[in-house]
């Protein structure tokens, strides 16, 4: 049969997959997909065959033990009586905290100091430069301990408050500077203080539909308003005459002295603080620096034309300058949440319990399941990090360039 | 063709790439060096000295092992370990045995696949606070904030205590004994709590050690000894075997410095026994018969090392107490060797 085939023109022979160029690179890569396939195969194989020899075998059911350990900083309930996965969730939230406060700080201090690295004063753009070069070319964890190794050193102990000859003092009663964090008044919500809430979540969308009229409105008339205060206003009266009008149902709880340590009050732990803050210093230096990119990519004759029309510099800026600048600043800015996200896993150094210090310190210490947590460590940062890419992608897609 | 052979070998490549493991002790002697996990810092039990040599009590045993095994208590590869990674390190082949102040539990024993080798240190886990914080017992430490080491009993223990006396306490996660102190010697934590001898070797280092205190209470026990990973039979009892060998050396009197004497024979058979004069306890073992000798000659019986390394001589200052022999009252008591 195979004889057969060969005198008819155009038939497949064995020899084309190697000599016949239509085919060559469909071999080629059929050839390297095996070999990738069985290389991954040889891995598992060669790890399920090493931990059945150490007699170990996969298994996830320790999540459902009691952990046994007290975690400082908890956002939701839990205690030494809790499970592994009860550990785990806590962990994951106080690294989504740290994510998502330093993203928002790190871009508020990254574009600000962006765009002063610009500035035409001299003594502006020159410290900026200092502060780009000093914070983005040591390594972060330096930074982390360094905050640390302050906040520890710098700030009194909780005791040098006490008695009538007290060598520290809080700030206005209110605020409380320790070395074992910052103590800061808690409000508390009464009966009735939902309402309150729900007057300022109906600000907040007039806000939002103030500021689509006042856009409308100067489209149609070119008169601009001063937005920016009428929405403060928005935000700021209803919420108040409401507050007063239920009879104060909010109450500010300040922190107390009891004991060792302050009471009552709000406790921003130090490691919270010092790995945010290093978190946001570093990583503000590179965004700064993909804002100065984006700035600068827009050709000066963008900003001369807007002069040329009569607008302002500020308004050059954010009308003109700003968002076609967007366009080369968000995909870098993505990298940039995204490190900072991974990096706030040096939690561990200044003890505070992110989601490697619970699963992948406590837990895995505690239970020996190595490689169990550690697979389970790389999922989760996995998919925080596609979420912060899927969501800036959007964003991304918002402000890129439209062509029409 | 050419294409099947090479999938081919491919795939018995992957076959062959099973756990291939000869038994730990020949791994050692092949290499010539043992490799003993220890503290990353602890006086007393496992710290460099002031010319980077390892010293200590922990340290002495990975001596001694090093000693029977391979004839020279130098041939140790320190690795400082963190309470963290040293289950997994051992677990790894990363380090032949552990030596680091580590407590025999049920859990680790049986769930981590260890063997724990024996107990050179019976301890509790004990709280040192400031003199002027004002407490005389652990149970005055409600709202405190305890600095901790984490992944460690004593983690588990503190919780534990806290709880069934009621009272809350704020958790200050460390990884090594050196950020403790920095962080007790500032006053970021009120309490330092972990094994009472650590505590005792951890204030000595203090500048003034007199300014703190042990509080009273032992939460805890905390037997502290060396192990090996689960599965090797043979390595485990030469571990079990030297740290016996040191403890059965100071029940029978010898020395480092009598030790010649004794060695060339004497009328204790058990003497004999010991130091290979009679018998063959050490083939045994798949060593010589002199392996007890050169541990004692190289680190001494169990209580020189004790008083060399955390005695009362030392500015650890630790007494015997449970660590004296079953004879003196204590709990140290190593089976014959017969």
């Amino acid at each position: 049969m195979a004889m057969a085939d060969q005198n008819a023109s155009g038939s497949f022979r064995l020899s084309m997959l190697i000599y016949d160029s239509r085919y060559r690179s469909m071999t080629i890569q059929v050839i390297v997909l095996i070999m990738v396939v069985l290389g991954v195969v040889w891995l598992v194989d060669n790890l399920l065959s090493n931990l059945s020899a150490l007699d170990k075998d996969p298994n996830f059911g320790f999540l459902w033990e009691t952990s046994g350990y007290d975690i400082n900083q908890r956002l939701i309930e839990y205690s030494s009586q809790s499970t592994h996965f009860r550990a785990a969730e806590v962990g994951l939230l106080n690294t989504l905290l740290v994510a998502v406060v330093g993203c928002f700080f790190a871009t508020l201090l990254g574009v600000s100091i962006g765009v002063m690295r610009l500035s035409k004063n001299w003594i502006v753009s020159r410290l900026m430069t200092v502060y780009i070069e000093t914070f983005r070319n040591v390594p972060v964890l330096l930074w982390i301990v360094f905050a640390m190794a302050i906040f520890i050193e710098v700030f009194p102990q909780p005791k040098a408050f006490r008695g009538d000859n007290a060598t520290a003092h809080m700030i206005g009663d209110a605020v409380a500077f320790t070395n074992r964090g910052i103590y800061i008044p808690r409000l508390e919500f009464h009966e009735g203080s939902s309402f309150v809430v729900y007057t300022l979540i109906a600000s907040i969308i007039g806000i939002f539909l103030f500021g689509k009229w006042a856009k409308a409105h100067q489209e149609a008339t070119g008169q601009i308003l001063p937005t920016f205060w009428i929405k403060l206003g928005i935000l700021i009266i209803p919420a108040l005459v409401v507050f007063f009008v239920m009879g104060k149902p909010i109450q500010m709880f300040y922190p107390e002295l009891k004991g060792f340590n302050f009471k009552g009050g709000l406790h921003l732990r130090n490691s919270l603080i010092a790995l945010t803050l290093a978190l946001v210093i570093y990583t503000s230096a590179f965004i700064a620096e993909a804002v100065r990119a984006g700035i600068m990519a827009i050709s000066k004759g963008q900003t001369e034309a807007a002069l040329a029309l009569g607008l302002r510099p500020k308004r050059v800026m954010s009308l003109v300058v700003l968002p076609q600048a967007l366009r080369v600043i968000v995909p870098p800015l993505i990298s940039q949440y995204l490190n900072l996200t991974k990096n706030s896993s040096l939690a561990i150094a200044v003890g505070y319990m992110d989601i490697t210090g619970t699963l992948g310190g406590i837990t895995l210490n505690q239970t020996g399941r190595e490689l169990e947590c550690i697979l389970l460590l790389m999922i989760i940062y996995l998919t925080i990090s596609l979420s912060i890419s899927m969501v800036m992608n959007i964003y991304n897609n918002s402000v890129k360039l439209k062509e029409r | 063709m050419k294409k099947s052979v090479f999938l081919g070998t491919l795939a018995a490549a992957g076959l062959m790439a099973g756990f291939a493991s000869a038994g730990t002790l020949d791994d050692v002697q092949a290499r010539d060096a043992l490799k003993c996990g220890v503290s990353t810092g602890l006086a007393g039990f496992a710290a460099p000295d002031a010319n980077g040599r390892w010293e200590g009590f922990d340290v002495a045993v990975c001596r001694a092992v090093a000693a029977a095994v391979l004839g020279d208590p130098e041939k140790v590869e320190f690795v400082p370990l963190t309470s963290k990674v040293r289950f997994t390190a051992l677990a790894s082949g990363e380090v032949d045995m552990l030596s680091r102040v580590t407590t025999w539990t049920f859990s680790r024993d049986v769930d981590l696949k260890f063997t724990f080798t024996g107990v050179n240190y019976y301890d509790g886990q004990g709280f040192m606070v400031r003199k002027d914080l004002g407490v005389a017992s652990a149970t005055e430490l409600d709202g405190a904030t305890v600095c901790i080491t984490t992944g460690t009993t004593t983690e588990l223990n503190l919780a534990d205590y806290f709880r069934s006396n009621g009272m809350e306490y704020e958790p200050v996660p460390i990884e090594t004994n050196a950020e403790a102190q920095q962080q007790y010697l500032s006053g970021a934590c009120d309490v330092f709590t972990t094994d009472s001898s650590a505590l005792a070797a951890t204030r000595a280092t203090f500048e003034n050690p007199g300014e703190h205190m042990v509080l009273p209470e032992i939460i805890s026990k905390e037997p502290l000894g060396p192990l090996v990973r689960q599965g090797d039979d043979q390595w485990a009892d030469i571990v079990r075997w030297t740290l016996n060998a040191m403890i059965t050396a100071e029940e029978l009197g010898v020395t480092s410095a009598n030790l010649d004497e004794m060695a060339a024979g004497s009328d204790n058979p058990e003497i004999n026994r010991l130091l290979g004069t009679e018998g063959t306890l050490g083939e045994m073992l798949g060593l010589d018969n002199d392996w007890a000798k050169r541990i004692i000659a190289s680190v001494g019986n169990y209580g020189e090392a004790f008083e060399a390394n955390i005695g009362e001589s030392t500015p650890i200052g630790l007494s015997r107490g449970l660590n004296a022999l079953w004879k003196q009252g204590g709990l140290q008591y190593s089976p014959p060797f017969r």
